[in-house]
């Protein structure tokens, strides 16, 4: 298939991007949206001109590197993939697609299509962790039985690959989809019951600095989470935060 | 025993690790804050290392060319973490996980290593229960486990198919909390580009910021490379895009040995190629074959039609269909280690009944098991009679259960429902049991510098067991290196910082600086995805699955005339000092084009057959691996001597004092 390309080129954080168009050829419907853009790539280099830089790495939905706004879609039109698992056959011959970067305050354009998500990390430095050494000395693993529900639960939290793709899909560009991921998985567990008080409000008062803005619940991020990371996590992130606040 | 020591301690195997943590030199804390150490690699070895020696106290800088450490390859491990807990009461031990490494690697490793290795399994799942791992559990609240390949016990823990990535999450979490202590400086988007040596210790490298194109000096006391394998050298792999050999190359080039670079795994169960296109292969965790019945038609009419799609492989009855697994190996089943498995769908496929248009596939089945799992949930369910329909529907439901993740991934990817038709799949290059040499400590042959995790070649001999990996990795990073490399430190607590204006680091960022201009002065007619495809086929076609010694010498002679062609013709856009992801990716095609002429010379000189590495002239009648212990029962480890090609040889001879050395048999 043949398709037309709009695509953000920029040539680094202070320079202004613009939409570029591009016609590309031979597109096959087994292709991920990540090769179509390698062919892409190839073409321009041979033609001695700079390719288009995009953030990807494992291409198996799992690292959360890559990113793309696609046709206004974080990740594109498909449901629970990333855009390194979208394939070509979700798309028609002769069809426009616009590919930009993720856009938020706290998610800067580093190149092209490439953005600075160490805003992700430094919430998660606040207090996404439970504080214990990791010497080995510690109790059996099977010392404190946990609910199976629980842990089932911990671990849907925990699958959050830390992509953006919420923050990107949120018209206030909130990040409590992801911070409320990492607050559950620990809240939910016995291990993390200890500092849940303080997790929370650091985590919380990090993800404030960063410049995201809040949620106002339309539900958005949900929807566009390639790991279908529940709201129930961001209903219990605010609870876990009221119940800090008044323990105080 | 020549110039490689492994410093094995002495002493019966169960004593030797506690022997030597007790006879080792250790660093007080007042002393561990003054010194410096560089961790290269956030995976589960890195980053876990990069933790517990912050915790330490240790001034930690960790280096990672992602954009956080969270999102090193480690992540893509799917199916679990092996630990001799024995909750199961299956007959479990340290000796027995053990003895089924060496076994699996088909005894080309090393008893201290290993044993070590089985002795701290235990205490890693400790550890990650304590850090909020949420690992798969029972409904009575405790862990649950499920089997690997070439073992005859359950001892895999797991997080659905995402356990590497919850181990990695849990490493990354202690990296946070030692960040947040200022204890770490984490530089992110940054990759070695050298290793600096002074008075022949490891003393700092060379790093490129990855977004500005700065070249940046830092030093240490000591070196980590954590950086992962090499599995990229032959372009289609399930390795990560950016996945590469630098780090490691680059220590090599400047003394690290590099051990069996031959001994590379290819994993029996990934998606098939579907085209020229592709960039990349994906894993269907071996955690599947559990459950799926690998097979193919046993009429060469049947897999011919299914090929064309004129038959349905539903359609074809069951004493039709060949499930040679099963048939050749009626011990371990479906269950057999991942070479064995590999080299018989390869068999299979070569004599004509593969499946798919390319002809490189097999079938791997969850029909009986839906059909199983769906009477069971049905009896527990207490349905009576219930029909066929029902008992499909609640058997989906538990591989679903169990494999969810998978089996969407595998039917975004092709487009086909695995719960009404059987999977496809194909081997694929995987892990690189191969790396630097090191001894027990993890030090490398150039003093002060370590490698740990998949970059060092140390635990799974000629093949790795299936969920060894993320043991290994999060073992010598939590558990092995943090000790270990107290000793060599000890010696170093008067030393103060080490300075970065010597005269090494001079040299050393001036050749970093050459060598990227070499690059960019290439007279441009083709890029670097054309030299790394054509490397790939080359590897992958001569020295994949089946090697000989016809095609090992061309081999070796086509990747030499390979990198002479790339270092004239390479085209690469845009400058150093800036983000270039063109650049970047040919300063790591350029070392994989050194590595895979050594990977060629070393599986040349290997004259037996042995795990991962198979040499067609060294079978035997039934076409199993034909191992020769009394020639090649060593270590290979070569020292870089210039070219590829004059890379000398050193013998480490492995010693087997509680094993008994036998032909691996799981029929």
């Amino acid at each position: 298939m043949k398709l037309h390309l709009k695509i953000w080129r920029q040539k680094d954080a202070s320079t202004p991007g613009k939409i570029v168009d591009y016609t590309l050829d031979g597109v096959e419907g087994d292709m991920s949206f990540l090769e179509m853009l390698d062919i892409l790539n190839e073409e321009l280099v041979s033609k001695g001109e700079e390719p288009v830089e995009f953030d990807h790495d494992c291409r198996e939905g799992i690292c959360g590197t890559c990113s793309l706004q696609i046709n206004g879609e974080p990740h594109g039109p498909d449901r629970l993939v990333t855009t390194c698992q979208l394939h070509m056959r979700k798309f028609n011959d002769g069809d426009t697609i616009v590919i930009e970067p993720f856009r938020a305050k706290a998610f800067p354009v580093i190149k092209d299509l490439i953005v600075d998500r160490s805003a992700f990390d430094r919430i998660q430095q606040a207090g996404g962790y439970i504080s214990v050494n990791t010497s080995g000395n510690t109790i059996d693993a099977n010392t404190i039985p946990i609910n199976k529900y629980d842990a089932d639960e911990a671990m849907d939290a925990a699958t959050c690959i830390g992509c953006g793709a919420c923050v990107a899909a949120c018209k206030n560009a909130s990040a409590m989809l992801f911070t409320s991921a990492k607050v559950s998985q620990f809240a939910l567990l016995p291990q993390g019951r200890v500092e849940a008080v303080e997790r929370v409000q650091n985590m919380v008062r990090q993800m404030d600095l960063e410049g995201f803005g809040n949620c106002t619940n339309t539900g958005a991020c949900e929807v566009e989470c390639p790991k279908g990371i529940s709201l129930t996590n961001i209903a219990r992130m605010n609870r876990e935060y009221l119940s800090a606040t008044l323990k105080g | 025993m020549g110039i490689l020591d492994s410093k094995i301690p002495s002493g019966p195997l169960a004593d030797k690790w506690t022997k030597h943590k007790n006879d080792i030199n250790l660093v007080n804390p007042a002393n561990k804050r003054n010194i410096d150490v560089i961790v290269v690699g956030t995976g589960l070895a890195g980053g876990a290392a990069a933790a517990t020696l912050a915790e330490l106290g240790y001034n930690v800088k960790t280096f990672c060319y992602q954009d956080s450490p969270r999102r090193a390859h480690s992540i893509a491990a799917q199916g679990g973490i092996n630990a001799a807990k024995n909750y199961q009461g299956d007959g479990d031990s340290n000796y027995r996980l053990f003895y089924d490494t060496i076994k699996g690697g088909d005894y080309r490793s090393r008893e201290g290593n290993v044993y070590r290795l089985a002795e701290v399994s235990g205490n890693i799942i400790d550890q990650c229960v304590a850090q909020g791992v949420p690992f798969a559990r029972e409904y009575g609240g405790m862990l649950d486990n499920r089997s690997f390949g070439g073992v005859l016990v359950s001892r895999t823990f797991y997080a659905k198919g995402q356990t590497g990535q919850q181990l990695l999450l849990g490493a990354y979490s202690a990296m946070n909390r030692q960040i947040n202590r200022g204890k770490i400086q984490a530089y992110n988007r940054h990759e070695m580009m050298d290793l600096v040596l002074v008075d022949g210790k490891a003393r700092g490298i060379i790093a490129r910021d990855l977004v500005s194109g700065e070249i940046e000096r830092h030093s240490a006391h000591a070196v980590v490379l954590a950086t992962g394998g090499y599995g990229n050298v032959f372009f289609l792999s399930t390795n990560a895009m950016g996945s590469n050999v630098m780090a490691a190359w680059r220590a090599h080039r400047k003394g690290a040995f590099f051990a069996n670079p031959c001994f590379t795994q290819i994993h029996p169960t990934c998606i098939p190629v579907s085209g020229d296109h592709q960039s990349k292969l994906t894993l269907m965790s071996e955690s599947l074959r559990n459950d799926g019945r690998i097979w193919v038609p046993k009429k060469m009419e049947d897999a011919i039609a299914i090929r064309e799609g004129r038959l349905k492989p539903t359609e074809l009855a069951e004493e039709d269909r060949d499930y040679y697994l099963e048939r050749r190996y009626p011990a371990f089943g479906n269950l057999v280690p991942r070479d064995v498995a590999s080299r018989a769908a390869k068999e299979r496929c070569d004599a004509g009944f593969g499946v798919n248009k390319t002809g490189e596939a097999v079938f791997l089945d969850f029909a009986s098991a839906i059909e199983r799992y769906g009477k069971e949930k049905a009896l527990t369910s207490g349905l009576k009679n219930p029909d066929k329909a029902t008992i499909t529907k609640l058997g989906e439901e538990v591989v679903e259960a169990k494999y969810g993740n998978l089996f969407q991934m595998y039917e975004k990817i092709v487009d086909q429902n695995p719960y009404k038709t059987p999977m496809m799949i194909y081997p694929a290059v995987h892990y690189t049991m191969g790396g630097l040499w090191v001894d027990y400590n993890l030090q490398t042959t150039i003093p002060g510098c370590y490698a740990a995790g998949e970059a060092n070649f140390s635990d799974h001999g000629a093949n790795r067991l299936g969920a060894s990996a993320l043991m290994q990795g999060l073992a010598d990073g939590y558990f092995v290196l943090p000790y270990t490399i107290g000793d060599y430190l000890s010696d170093d607590i008067r030393t103060g910082a080490i300075p970065t204006d010597s005269k090494e680091f001079d040299e050393a960022e001036k050749q970093v600086r050459d060598r990227m201009e070499k690059l960019m002065g290439g007279s441009g007619i083709h890029s670097v995805d054309y030299y790394h495809k054509k490397l790939g086929k080359i590897m992958w076609n001569k020295c994949g699955m089946a090697r000989n010694e016809k095609e090992l010498k061309e081999a070796i002679k086509e990747i030499s005339d390979l990198r002479k062609d790339f270092w004239e013709n390479v085209k690469i856009p845009g400058s150093i000092d800036s983000k270039n992801q063109e650049l970047e990716k040919a300063g790591r095609v350029a070392d994989f084009l050194e590595l895979g002429e050594l990977f060629a010379k070393d599986a040349l000189h290997r004259n037996e057959s042995c795990g991962g590495h198979f040499r067609e002239e060294y079978q035997t009648e039934e076409g199993e691996a034909l191992r020769d212990d009394e020639n090649f029962k060593y270590v290979a480890a070569w020292e870089y001597k210039g070219e590829p090609k004059d890379a000398e040889l050193h013998k480490e001879d492995l010693v087997y004092e509680n094993i008994e050395l036998k032909t691996r048999s799981y029929k």
